[in-house]
């Protein structure tokens, strides 16, 4: 097996274009324990973490959008200043591993990987983000929506490489909950995103470890729309349960060890309406009257 | 943040008039692995090599139950570095081995009987060219129907798949008036799921053959050296002196260390190829390769007055084995034998089996039976407390176990038995003074925790008890004798045994021991290997009082021939001299000569065995005084519950354990929040999931253990009553701070959400629907 370290992107992109075969390692949390279960072979690999370009993230206040390289930790999501961006990638950052992991594993790798139980990826498919590839033909943008085809398949191409996600940087509440047996250091039996737009007057739910890929709930986002008032930051509280309802009737989840299609789609429906609740938390005097 | 507190009830205290030995009995030394171990520069076995060594690998079966149609071995022949292939043809003597049955083959030879059982092993060059010839060889199995309901095996209704039967023990205990009924009656059914040891040090050994190959040397992490080395010489048809075995550094056991893994494949490639072989397990192999805590299904009904008092107590228990015997036998009589609790019963009609599956062998793991026994008489307890309107203390103040009392298997209990002070005092202990999601409200205090699933209005508090009663030692007539040989010279003492030091502490104890007994500062700790008598296993609560007692008999022989020393040169009775902190004194005189000068230039040494009183097997009603020694302790659990999304944190767990005596405080409190980490995981998390024969959760991805934040704080109480019975009033304490534990935390969950849970570990499944 060949290692080669890249330390700038367009050395990883002809690295890649040389051996379009080669798998991708940055943090390494997800292929080495691949790789050491025998659940992957690799006879290359291109080291990307030291990429300058992939380390470095900008917040353009043109457009108010934000772009992460891929090589960005989760330790950095965690904490000032990007999670000042996105609330909800640090709290999802936050539920990541153990401290060590978070120190390694970067959202490229997250992106990727593209897990349906990856942390960071409901944030992304809430805030609709736009995942940045390259290689020596050129670079495109694929919308996250479209990225993932179905659990760790992905668009991607030989010779590609993920150089970042950009998000919008939104006004309004946002937050992460994530179920698991443990209450850290655990992978999501199921997990929910939610992210208000104020000034777009949009919500936003998104769902994970329910679907093969991250899942949005349409249905259960117009409920909320059209119960919500943007201004005074509340909702009609009868609109919370069908919201609740219409997330879990989004939900596809299956029953596997870790645990049953039942409890996660009542997970959905729980984390749901508690998110709502946390992003309206004052009701709208008189509307349940 | 967990953080213990310990206080005493009673104070054993020593006047010493001489120089004060430091790291005596009662004090809290540092251990002497201790440094090694937090740096990271201690050896454990898998950091054994030595020159020229190969690595070995192990071809495992892919079915639950299939016949091995062919085994072609000469793809991996044919792969360059490959210097060993070994199937079943290959083992010179006994194909099999066990502890108790030996029906566990070294490699399959004509069906194998779980998903992991060994077919095949390489040694080769590289660990990566033992991966390819493993991938080389071709086993053609004909897949069979595996039974995986233990339901069956024990009815009979499933076809044998293994010659000896399906079944590898029923035992019945009757006493007293079997058609005794009481006022009040309760009854359930209990499941226990199968839990994982998961110490941290995974397997490994290294083999050194003898030129010529006529014997072998293993470094191992093991937890009995000389039973190891009677199984591996009897399969590789060798003299039992023929077979050397030292302890490599062990990285925890907890009971998976007792059976063979690893053993005979190493030491057979390593005389196959004339070369030093090592192995050292992955954790899925580990998951694989290793007995685990058997699961069990149990019914179980109480009979009692109006005011709580039981009457006779009913049981059938199950417990799935796997596809081996291992120590199954006595696992079982140990849940059957213990059905009672530590409570006071006249009449009992219990039936228990143990029986074979094509599930992972089952073995030792601490608690050893009693777990699942306790996780049943503990739900009946606040049943019956429930029925007869009592608070979950009071039903057990009034049943609670004393001196004197008998079990149900007619035995009389002869140690000190404070159940009633473990209540009492656990329930003495302050309960959290923090409210829900603590002081500051911080969401990590939550239930979910890190995944911020909850507010602090969604959350509901609960309290639970658990209360148990635990053998100490081997039992049924076995004697598990220990043995210790103690050497001093010039005022150092080294000692020499063959106790395994596992991570319990034993290597701390027995310097203790020495300095209190003979009066030196510096003791050194000799090789713990086979040139010594057995010390007999690191388990079953037992080398504090086993090896303890031995190092603690071979230092007073020494120190009689040292008096009678000191005595002659100095015309003094010997039987007048006494050791008082670092010197020999006359106790009616004025003699005082330092133990150092008094043994200049001088060797006293002498070999100990402590064996314990002689127990009895059981009649096939039960009857017999099969165990040799017991110890008590009680739990409270305070949780916080998410009942909505089935998310549990457990809070405060407070204990009051019956010890003894405290040889080495830090050392019982270190045991105590252990076993307590381990009895959480069995509550709530710890369970490994087996769909049609397979394991789906061989890693730590999904099979999870308690972190730090599901950890509670532990407050815990000592009780010390030095036992008479004791070499040194000590009991063992490592097994009973798992075993109540878990029942306490489920009852504390019943309590928060008012819901019968009857099965651990608990799902957020079974807390929601």
């Amino acid at each position: 097996m060949s290692v080669t370290v890249a330390h700038t992107l367009d050395e990883a992109l002809e690295l890649l274009a040389a051996t379009p075969s080669a798998t991708v390692l940055a943090g390494g949390t997800d292929l080495m324990v691949e790789l050491n279960m025998g659940h992957r072979r690799t006879d290359a690999v291109v080291c990307v973490n030291r990429v300058g370009e992939l380390r470095s993230w900008r917040h353009d206040p043109g457009t108010d959008t934000l772009r992460i390289g891929a090589a960005i930790t989760y330790a950095e999501l965690m904490d000032a200043p990007l999670a000042g961006f996105s609330p909800a990638l640090a709290q999802a950052a936050r539920t990541v591993g153990s401290p060590q992991i978070r120190n390694a594993a970067t959202i490229g790798g997250n992106v990727g990987t593209a897990s349906p139980a990856g942390d960071g990826l409901p944030v992304l498919r809430a805030l609709d983000a736009v995942v940045h590839l390259a290689s020596t033909a050129g670079t495109r943008d694929v919308p996250f929506a479209e990225f993932a085809t179905g659990p760790k398949r992905t668009v991607v191409q030989p010779g590609e490489l993920i150089t970042g996600v950009t998000i919008p940087v939104l006004n309004g509440f946002q937050g992460y909950s994530k179920v698991g047996v443990r209450n850290a250091m655990v992978i999501a039996t199921a997990s929910a995103c939610l992210a208000v737009d104020t000034n777009g007057h949009t919500v936003r739910l998104a769902l994970g470890s329910v679907g093969p890929v991250i899942l949005r709930a349409p249905e259960a986002e117009t409920i909320a729309v059209q119960a919500a008032d943007f201004e005074a930051g509340t909702i009609d509280p009868e609109a919370i349960p069908a919201f609740a309802a219409a997330a879990a009737a989004a939900a596809r989840p299956i029953d596997d060890h870790r645990s049953t299609a039942a409890y996660r789609r009542r997970a959905i429906e729980v984390l749901s309406r508690r998110l709502l609740t946390r992003a309206f938390p004052a009701p709208t005097p008189g509307a349940s009257s | 943040m967990s953080a213990t507190t310990a206080t005493t009830t009673t104070t054993t205290t020593t006047t010493t008039t001489g120089a004060p030995v430091t790291g005596r009995l009662g004090d809290s030394p540092v251990r002497p692995d201790g440094i090694a171990k937090v740096q990271g520069s201690f050896a454990f076995s898998g950091d054994l090599s030595a020159d020229g060594s190969l690595w070995g690998a192990t071809l495992r079966s892919p079915h639950p139950y299939a016949r091995i149609v062919s085994i072609d071995l000469s793809g991996a022949w044919a792969i360059n570095g490959v210097e060993a292939v070994v199937t079943a043809e290959d083992v010179p003597g006994k194909p099999t081995y066990g502890l108790i049955d030996q029906d566990q083959p070294v490699f399959a030879s004509e069906y194998v009987r779980y998903v992991g059982e060994p077919v095949a092993a390489v040694a080769a060059n590289h660990p990566e060219t033992c991966r390819r010839a493993l991938a080389a060889i071709r086993v053609e199995y004909e897949v069979l129907e595996p039974l995986t309901d233990p339901e069956r095996a024990a009815d009979g209704t499933f076809p044998p798949i293994h010659p000896n039967g399906n079944v590898f023990r029923h035992q019945r205990i009757v006493r007293g008036d079997t058609e005794a009924t009481g006022e009040v009656v309760v009854e359930s059914d209990y499941e226990i799921g199968m839990q994982d040891q998961a110490f941290l040090g995974l397997e490994a050994a290294l083999a050194i053959p003898d030129p010529g190959g006529e014997g072998v040397e293993l470094y191992v992490a093991t937890q009995w050296l000389h039973e190891d080395r009677g199984q591996i010489a009897a399969c590789l048809d060798l003299p039992a002196e023929k077979v050397r075995l030292t302890l490599g550094g062990v990285g925890g056991a907890f009971g998976a260390r007792e059976d063979i893994s690893l053993q005979v494949h190493t030491c057979l490639l390593a005389l196959r190829t004339g070369r030093p072989v090592r192995i050292a397990y992955s954790r899925e192999e580990s998951f694989l390769g290793h007995v685990h805590r058997h699961p069990a299904r149990i019914w179980m009904r109480h009979h009692a007055t109006r005011d709580g008092k039981i009457v006779k107590i009913e049981a059938r228990i199950v417990m799935d084995g796997g596809a081996y015997a291992s120590t199954s036998s006595a696992v079982l009589i140990n849940a059957v034998t213990h059905m009672q609790g530590p409570y006071k019963c006249e009449n009992a009609v219990v039936d228990g089996w143990a029986v074979r599956t094509n599930h992972l062998p089952c073995g030792a793991m601490r608690g050893f039976g009693v777990v699942q026994a306790c996780f049943a008489h503990e739900g009946q307890m606040d049943r019956l407390a429930a029925a007869c309107g009592l608070d979950p203390v009071e039903i057990r103040l009034r049943n609670a176990m004393e001196t004197g009392d008998r079990l149900i298997t007619g035995q009389v209990i002869e140690n000190v038995a404070p159940v009633r002070e473990c209540i009492l005092e656990t329930a003495a202990l302050p309960l959290p003074d923090e409210p829900v999601g603590g002081h500051d409200g911080d969401p990590m205090r939550l239930p979910g925790g890190a995944g911020l699933t909850a507010d602090r209005s969604h959350i509901r508090r609960g309290i639970g008890w658990g209360v148990a009663i635990k053998n100490l030692m081997y039992s049924e007539g076995f004697d598990d004798f220990s043995t210790a040989r103690v050497t001093l010279r010039d005022g150092v003492a080294s000692l020499k045994f063959a106790t395994a030091e596992v991570g319990q502490g034993f290597v701390t104890l027995a310097g203790q021991i020495a300095r209190s007994v003979l009066g030196v500062d510096d003791v050194v700790l000799e090789p713990i290997d086979t040139t010594v008598g057995s010390a007999g296993s690191t388990s079953a609560s037992r080398q504090t009082w086993m090896s303890g007692g031995a190092v603690d008999g071979a230092c007073r022989l020494v120190r009689e021939q040292l008096f009678a020393h000191v005595g002659a040169q100095h015309g003094v009775d010997p039987l007048r001299l006494a050791i008082d902190g670092r010197d020999v004194v006359d106790t009616m005189g004025d003699l005082c000569v330092p133990v150092a000068q008094a043994t200049a230039g001088l060797v006293f040494e002498d070999t100990f065995e402590h064996h314990h009183r002689p127990t009895e097997e059981l009649d096939e009603n039960g009857q017999g005084n099969c165990h040799t020694a017991f110890a008590f302790v009680a739990h409270r659990a305070v949780v916080d519950v998410d009942p909505e999304l089935g998310l549990v944190k457990v809070v405060q767990i407070a204990t009051a354990q019956d010890v003894g005596r405290a040889l080495n405080p830090l050392s019982v409190i270190g045991q105590i929040e252990g076993g307590i980490a381990q009895g959480v995981g069995l509550a709530v998390m710890e369970e490994i999931v087996q769909i049609d024969g397979r394991v789906r959760n061989a890693n730590f991805t999904d099979y999870l253990l308690p972190t730090f934040l599901d950890m509670p704080d532990v407050v815990a109480t000592l009780i010390e009553h030095p036992d008479p019975m004791a070499p040194l009033g000590a009991k063992g304490v490592g097994e009973p701070p798992c075993i109540s534990s878990t029942p306490a935390v489920v009852a504390a969950i019943r309590d928060a959400i008012g819901k019968d849970l009857t099965r651990t570990p608990v799902r957020p499944s079974d807390i929601v629907f």
